[in-house]
């Protein structure tokens, strides 16, 4: 990785982070446990690196540690929507 | 168009959807699409990850995946909605340690190629990666037994915990640099790691209680952070937007929690809340109290026109939100107008009392946020208080001596008649007294809440 390279990505977190702001801010306290779980899967994306780190066909050190993040962000990915899911389903207005 | 071009338009694809999906959960009618939405880009991001050209065999990948999905979806289904904080400090928790393995991955990679060389920036990545991941990893693992009763739910505090804490810091920052300087030799950062994972415990041991709404969210934050991190190391960017949006709104719920308990975040994280208060106010004045009973309970309710209940982490335990919604139908059957004011630090985590509240189909427009109902409290014949104690005590208005002097509360004494539905007078979280049951205008229901309040309703249904 390069200065340049590191930079843009730098970009990106902070321009991301103001998105972040903006949006979460603006979210009424009913809906703040199903965010708070939502949120959670979605800081499973380490699940994409977990993939890659999996992913060599030879056996080493590397790949076992790949395979565990892979199941355990998994476990977060999957838990975490349906959870939510499950929660967001329930929030009826009055019939 | 090459592979990897492909692959990296697939991302950014998945990181708008991310960024909808977050919009979308911001209003309750569009809430689950939006959920959904956001798990379409988790699998976007999956399957073209799938792509990649070092994803070779993929056998035990789709194992891995299945397994982990199994037992994800199986604790999704099985999870009480009063366990939530525990379900999300789990998550958490592995959230955190899997950036962490990724990384160290990485590392191992680099560190044992010697075709592959690693540059410093790429250490420094891997450094920050280990460090917040593995302390996201064992703090959420204390929360998560804390609050299942595992661990000591107290504040547990020892001599020299915070020159510990600053000693095992400065220790990382060395380590890190030494790692830097010889990214080859492993030792630096398996010690890194060791102590990282240390700090985690130490860091969230001190917390009580009564602030753990506070350390959930902080390690939410935390993990969106750890997978930032990851991104970096690995010059992903969509891992650094999710990361970024999983940050920011840990952090504003973190805002949000502090503030609803008047407390600064330095505060709560140093610990020791509701050790040293208690014994100073108690001895002042004996309470004296007026108890009622289910006959005139009922037929207060009868003669009242306007009800707001105040519902607390007391009601969940008790499993009486079935019942209060029994009630509830009851009185506005009679034309009673029934509203619920929620405290924005009711329940164990942001949020969390609309949730038991809605699994109880109470619809969601009956919950009034504390700002919008408490000049209610007024106009209102009967405040119903079942569970909650901290969060409706007026010495939090009234007197600055109290631990809990300058909290926002809920103006339920302001009411005409207020009843507080209790098992005995045991203080609430925070271990204090709530002169508000010695008031004129406060009746107690003493007994568990879910038995007083079906007596009550089958009380009405006869008057």
């Amino acid at each position: 990785m390069n200065t340049e390279n590191l930079i843009v990505l730098l970009y990106v977190l902070v321009l991301a982070s103001f998105i972040g702001f903006e949006l979460i801010a603006k979210i009424p306290p009913t809906l703040h446990t199903p965010l708070m779980s939502g949120s959670n899967a979605i800081s499973g994306i380490t699940i994409v690196g977990a993939i890659v780190a999996s992913g060599p066909d030879m056996w080493s050190t590397s790949k076992v540690l790949g395979i565990a993040a892979l199941f355990l962000a998994t476990l977060n990915v999957v838990g975490g929507y349906a959870v939510t899911d499950r929660m967001l389903q329930m929030f009826k207005k009055k019939k | 168009m090459s592979q990897d071009i492909i692959i990296k338009i697939a991302y950014l694809v998945a990181s708008v959807l991310f960024i909808v999906g977050i919009k979308m959960l911001g209003k309750t009618a569009t809430a689950r699409k939006g959920n959904t939405l956001s798990s379409v880009a988790m699998l976007i991001a999956v399957l073209i990850t799938l792509l990649d050209k070092n994803v070779l065999s993929f056998t035990e990948i789709f194992i891995t995946i299945l397994i982990g999905s199994a037992v994800g979806l199986y604790i999704a289904r099985k999870v009480e909605m009063t366990q939530m904080p525990e379900m999300v400090a789990l998550l958490n928790g592995f959230g955190g340690a899997s950036s962490v393995l990724v990384a160290t991955s990485e590392y191992w990679k680099l560190a044992h190629n010697t075709a592959l060389t690693m540059e410093p920036i790429v250490a420094v990545t891997v450094a920050l990666s280990v460090i917040i991941g593995s302390v996201t990893f064992t703090g959420s693992m204390v929360a998560f037994g804390k609050l299942k009763g595992i661990v000591n739910g107290g504040s547990v505090t020892f001599k020299g915990q915070h020159f510990l804490n600053a000693a095992l810091l400065i220790a990382m920052i060395i380590l890190s640099a030494l790692m830097v300087a010889s990214p080859n030799s492993e030792v630096w950062m398996l010690s890194l790691l060791m102590l990282a994972l240390v700090l985690g415990v130490l860091v969230v041991i001190p917390i009580g209680g009564a602030d753990m709404p506070v350390v959930i969210s902080l390690l939410n934050s935390y993990s969106g952070v750890a997978a930032c991190a990851t991104g970096f190391i690995l010059n992903n960017q969509v891992l650094i937007i999710a990361g970024a949006l999983v940050g920011t709104s840990g952090i504003i719920l973190t805002q949000i929690m502090c503030k609803a308990m008047n407390r600064s975040l330095a505060n709560v994280l140093l610990g020791g809340f509701g050790q040293t208060v208690g014994t100073s106010s108690k001895s002042e004045q004996e309470i004296v109290t007026k108890e009622v009973g289910i006959e005139e309970t009922a037929m207060l309710f009868d003669s009242a026109s306007s009800v707001i209940i105040v519902p607390g982490y007391g009601m969940a335990v008790a499993q009486a939100q079935h019942v209060v919604r029994e009630l509830t139908d009851l009185l506005e059957k009679r034309n009673i107008s029934v509203k619920f004011a929620i405290h924005p630090v009711a329940g164990r985590m942001p949020g969390h009392m609309n949730v038991l509240l809605a699994e109880a189909n109470i619809p969601y427009d009956k919950l009034i946020e504390m700002d919008d109902i408490n000049d209610e409290f007024a106009n209102t014949d009967i405040a119903l208080i079942i569970g909650a104690n901290d969060v409706v005590n007026p010495a939090a208005r009234s007197n600055p001596q109290s631990p809990i002097y300058g909290m926002p509360i809920l103006n339920a004494d302001k009411a005409r008649t207020v009843i507080v539905s209790k098992r005995s007078m045991n203080a609430g979280y925070a271990g204090i007294e709530n002169e508000l049951f010695g008031f004129p205008n406060c009746l107690m229901l003493f007994g568990d809440a879910k038995s007083s309040m079906s007596k009550v309703v089958s009380e009405l249904k006869e008057l």
